[in-house]
């Protein structure tokens, strides 16, 4: 059960408010993509152990799509940030890496 | 020695009142214990020693602990609803009037034939079932699994519906004491600065832990620390209640017993606790670990705490005459405490060379023999201690002596509790020192923020002498873990480690020879801590002899994965007040008490209640559905249509997102007209369908199916927020705001024309797919000629209040036509006679529009839509898929709903090729026939072609693939 700050609503919301979307900052392929392209966009999803971007609706709350940035081993999370956010921020990744100075962001 | 029992002492017992009796039943005897009794306390008393029988080869078993993990003394309690298997002696309380039943034995507890798996024993190891009943092949199916099916399981489940009531309650604390031991007690207090608020849980009615039992002084300095957290505002102390489980950022699962077994109190049964915990910290104690002797589970074994507690506690003794065996120093203060209860200590076995503790030299001042480097060879007696039988530790096992005893009280050293700390991913260390498992401070679980959010403190954290200024020295421990160390094969056949599933050391050994390398998979194959205890006193022991075994020290094996909940939970405390009436919302529409007045029988559609059909009279339920299909197509019917779900999308980029939304045109769609829409997920699939009206110039409204209301307007929010966020739109999901009925039938318009109003609905005014808004019978509505029975039909929306007012106006103005209310059933019939899909039947997820030949609802103009490239993906346009056709039985007989047809040949499986399936099948009243819809491969390229459907009899209906509208193939009755 864990808990993400909304963005938005600034509330600390429990997972059972929140709604999973899956992984954060794909490209949508539309229908001038190839079909390796689409194939990618549609099918294929990093599973990290660690680090990952995430998307979540607070559903029973605000009603807005948020991200995530979060260790899905350790469940630390480095931030919450607004959905109309295309990469990670540095402020993002700078959270990540001040907590994982290993880690290194490939877009 | 002559045969003894278990008995009360004359005096002591510190938690039982001597003053009031409780009468309660054992198998049908009569018996009375203690206020203050547990039921394993209580059973001792009455001298019952024997309190269950093992698993798999039913031997006779006494209690072996005191508290949660006790192993044996499992008990069938209460009868009919409140009857509940698996109930443990040692930490339920006795209650007045109780009737335990004993579990896992046939005809009694006494004579049980399940015992004869003792004696074939040595043909049942480790992975018996694996091995024996793989051939012949036939066999499992016919013979074994029936016979084991019968035996499997330990308890019997109950039958009847649990009449108690049970609640569920939040609560937030920035510190929760999971132990309200010594430790624990001392923890809450320092954490209990400023305003912190400081939760202290405990899984007993007493609070103290082991320390009132093990130290002079230990009563005190409990009920001191008490006092100090009694005053404090911020600090809340809750017995009876059981941490059972710790997950995700400080999330806590506690269970409280509030009535247990106490039918009369009035109040809910269990409180299962839902805490969000700023920190954690558990303070949970230690476990006492057996020592494996040969014959360590004969009644009269037990852990050396174990037999101290019943005495200090509850004043019962075990027997009269007692051996310690030890392997530390802590097991000493039995001997003193069975010494002091008047009780004779016959010898101290310490497997130690040298024992030279306080405790030591306390109990040799008693004059009872200690005896070092010395071990038991075999335990006498079966049904009950009888004796030992001594040797040497560090030998064969070649007896040295023996010694008369009832009583076998057994330690072979402590195990912290660390369950808690590792569910939520905390780390254990091997402290080789102790010989334990303890939380390793540097990598506890971790919070949102990625520190530490745990802390383990006392036995819990490793520190077995937690009580502080009350301790002694004492000298170390010894690890043992078989006794004695050289035991031969025959020994180590009669050493149990887990009791419940009669695991030996042997099983283990076996697993290792057999190739189990890992921990979790000689747990499963020798079901080695998988009973209901989950292993408390025995998996240490376990993964000790396996790591002998495979020649490799004991943190290379590691530990199973500890798993809530530490103890069983009952399902009534997860369910709480989630039950009968009260499982989920139930959603009505305004005329949902209509319906209901009307005989309705009721459809569940997602959380709402729809009129499935309205039986008159003696009429069936199909006979209703039949009636219903006709009035709808000879006069007019008039439809509940209020669940439909209604979306607003408003904005000046409002076209252009729904062009995107829904496969066809929107943006193109001219006020006042509606169209048929699609909408498809990203990789094409269909998702939901439903009518759009263009309401203003930048107002669109979207209708969902019933089930889509919630789905589809979430779909739209993401898009809206996550890809088109510059888009000026706004959506509401206006679904409750309306009630709308549908009137279809013939007479549809003769009967909207009784009603007074200012809406035209002629059909020059309101043609096919136009909407018109103004007045209705006095009520503000707007009016869509949409239909999806095929019949002239209006869709009327008023708001919801006056819902219920509109469909009695439309009833009484049509009593002289036969107007009559159809269900949802007669809806389908009429969609399926006229070819039009259902969402959820005709598509699954797996079916794209291009497969239910609705390609003429998909623009060709728009450069994009949402699953518009998936829709071109290869699979999808290579022609092979499987289409919607209609489906006639060649003899009259209905084909099942989700039939599949037969192709020639066979899969790569060897199964028979599929060619199609059956997604609608009804009988048509208005065609008198069975009708069907289905997917079939080609299916439109093969009209007037016959294909096979077996059914699950094994006759085979034969079916011509026709044109899925069977009805009205012009479309003439859209019209009147």
């Amino acid at each position: 059960m864990l808990t993400l700050t909304c963005p938005y609503c600034g509330i600390r919301a429990e997972e059972t408010e929140l709604a999973p979307g899956g992984e954060a900052h794909l490209k949508r392929i539309g229908p001038a993509g190839s079909d390796e392209d689409f194939e990618a966009y549609m099918f294929a999803r990093a599973n990290p152990k660690g680090v990952h971007f995430e998307r979540w609706r607070h559903a029973y709350g605000c009603g807005k799509w948020f991200l995530a940035a979060r260790d899905t081993a350790t469940l630390q999370v480095y931030a919450t940030y607004k959905a109309q956010t295309p990469a990670p921020t540095d402020e993002v990744i700078a959270a990540i890496t001040a907590a994982r100075p290993d880690w290194t962001f490939r877009p | 020695m002559s045969q003894s029992r278990p008995f009360r002492l004359p005096k002591g017992g510190r938690l039982i009142d001597r003053a009031y009796q409780l009468p309660f039943r054992f198998d049908g005897r009569h018996l009375r214990g203690l206020e203050g009794d547990t039921l394993a306390s209580a059973l001792l008393a009455n001298g019952q020693l024997m309190m269950g029988r093992s698993f798999k080869y039913h031997r006779p078993r006494g209690p072996v602990a005191s508290g949660a993990e006790e192993p044996n003394a499992l008990f069938g309690l209460g009868q009919g609803g409140r009857f509940e298997p698996n109930q443990r002696a040692t930490t339920t309380a006795l209650v007045q009037g109780m009737i335990l039943r004993s579990q896992n034995c046939w005809p009694s507890l006494d004579a049980d034939v399940g015992e004869i798996n003792n004696w074939l024993s040595p043909m049942l190891p480790a992975g018996f079932y694996y091995k024996t009943f793989i051939h012949p092949r036939p066999f499992w199916k016919h013979l074994f699994e029936p016979i084991i099916r019968r035996s499997a399981g330990l308890g019997r489940a109950p039958t009847d519906p649990d009449p108690d009531r049970y609640e569920q309650a939040y609560d937030f604390a920035d510190v929760v004491v999971v132990g309200g031991g010594i430790a624990g007690l001392k923890a809450a207090l320092a954490a209990a600065k400023g305003r912190r608020r400081v939760l202290v849980l405990e899984q007993s009615p007493n609070w103290g832990g082991r320390t009132p039992v093990d130290h002079k002084g230990g009563e005190a300095e409990i009920e001191a620390l008490l006092a100090e957290l009694r005053a404090k505002k911020t600090v809340t102390l809750r017995r009876n209640t059981m941490a059972t489980g710790l997950y995700d950022h400080g999330y806590l699962l506690a269970r409280e017993a509030l009535a247990d077994h106490d039918p009369n109190a009035g109040i809910p049964r269990q409180r299962l606790w839902r805490i969000r915990a700023g920190q954690v910290i558990t303070a949970t104690g230690a476990l006492e670990r057996p020592l494996a002797f040969s014959g360590n589970d004969v009644p009269g074994v037990m852990l050396a705490s174990a037999v101290r507690d019943f005495i200090v506690d509850y004043g019962v003794a075990l027997g009269q005459r007692v051996v310690v065996v030890t392997n530390n120093d802590d097991a000493y203060r039995t001997a003193l405490v069975a010494a002091d209860a008047g009780l004779e200590v016959a010898a101290v076995l310490d497997a130690r060379v040298q024992a030279e503790g306080e405790l030591v030299q306390a109990v040799r001042a008693r004059n009872i023999p200690v005896l070092t480097n010395t071990a038991i060879a075999k335990v006498k007696g079966s049904r009950q201690v009888e004796g030992v039988s001594i040797c040497d530790q560090s030998g064969d096992g070649h007896v040295t002596g023996g010694i008369d005893c009832d009583v076998v009280a057994m330690s072979g050293g402590w195990s912290p509790v660390v369950h808690l700390w590792s569910h939520c991913g905390g780390k254990l260390i091997w402290d080789e020192a102790q010989a334990m498992f303890r939380p390793d401070p540097d990598r506890p679980p971790l919070g949102a923020d990625g520190k530490g959010n745990v802390t383990a403190v006392g036995a819990a954290a490793g520190d077995l002498r937690a009580a502080g200024d009350l301790e002694r020295d004492e000298g170390q421990t010894q690890p043992v873990w078989v006794m004695p160390a050289q035991a031969p094969y025959k020994l180590r056949a009669k050493m149990w480690l887990d009791y419940q599933n009669d695991v030996k050391v042997t099983d283990v050994e076996l697993a290792a020879r057999e190739g189990y390398a890992s921990v979790e998979h000689t747990k499963r194959y020798t079901t080695l801590g998988m009973a209901t205890d989950q292993g408390k006193v025995s998996n240490i022991n376990g993964l000790a002899i396996l790591s002998k075994a495979l020649d490799q020290p004991i943190p290379a094996t590691g530990t199973t994965t500890f798993r809530p909940p530490y103890t069983p939970l009952t399902l009534g405390t997860i369910a709480a007040d989630a039950r009968g009436d009260a499982f989920q919302p139930l959603r009505k529409t305004p005329m949902h008490d209509w319906h209901a007045r009307n005989g309705a029988h009721w459809e569940p559609v997602g959380l709402w209640r729809r009129a499935y059909a309205y039986p008159k009279g003696g009429e069936d339920v199909h006979a209703a559905v039949a009636r219903e299909v006709l009035a709808v197509r000879n006069s007019v019917g008039l439809l509940d249509a209020s669940t439909l779900g209604k979306i607003l999308v408003k904005g000046p980029d409002a076209g252009r997102f729904l062009d995107m939304i829904y496969t066809g045109m929107m943006s193109s769609l001219p006020v006042g007209k509606c169209r048929y829409g699609l909408v498809c997920s990203e990789n094409g699939f269909l998702s939901d369908d439903g009518v759009v009206a263009r309401l203003s110039d930048d107002t669109w409204l979207c209708h969902t199916t019933t089930g889509g209301a919630d789905r589809i307007h979430a779909h739209m929010e993401d898009w809206l927020q996550c890809e088109w966020w510059d888009w000026q739109v706004y959506t509401a999901n206006a679904t409750e705001q309306y009630a709308q009925v549908a009137v279809a039938g013939p007479k549809a318009r003769e009967l909207l024309q009784r009603l007074p109003g200012t809406i035209d609905v002629s059909p020059e005014a309101l043609p096919f797919m136009a909407w018109a808004e103004g007045e209705l019978a006095g009520i503000p509505a707007r009016i869509y000629r949409i239909s999806f029975s095929g019949e002239l039909s209006f869709e009327l929306a008023v708001p919801a209040g006056r819902g219920l007012e509109l469909w009695e106006a439309l009833h009484q103005a049509g009593r002289d036509l036969g107007v009559t209310a159809y269900g949802t059933e007669a809806m389908h019939i009429l969609r399926a006679e006229k070819g039009y899909i259902m969402i959820g039947d005709e598509s699954d997820g797996t079916v794209i529009p291009q497969d239910l030949g609705l390609g003429w609802a998909i623009s060709k103009k728009k450069p994009d839509y949402i699953g518009k490239r998936a829709q071109a993906r290869s699979h999808m346009i290579d022609g092979n898929r499987w289409r919607l056709v209609g489906l006639e039985s060649l003899d009259g007989r209905m084909i099942p709903d989700g039939a599949y047809a037969v192709d020639a040949g066979e899969n790569a499986n060897g199964q028979k090729k599929m060619q199609g399936r059956v997604t609608s099948t009804y009988h048509s009243p208005t065609l008198n026939r069975p009708i069907a819809m289905g997917l079939v491969r080609h299916g439109p390229e093969r009209m007037g072609q016959v294909i096979d459907f077996p059914t699950p009899s094994g006759e085979t209906i034969r079916a011509r693939i026709v044109d899925p509208v069977f009805y009205d193939k012009e479309g003439g009755r859209l019209n009147g």
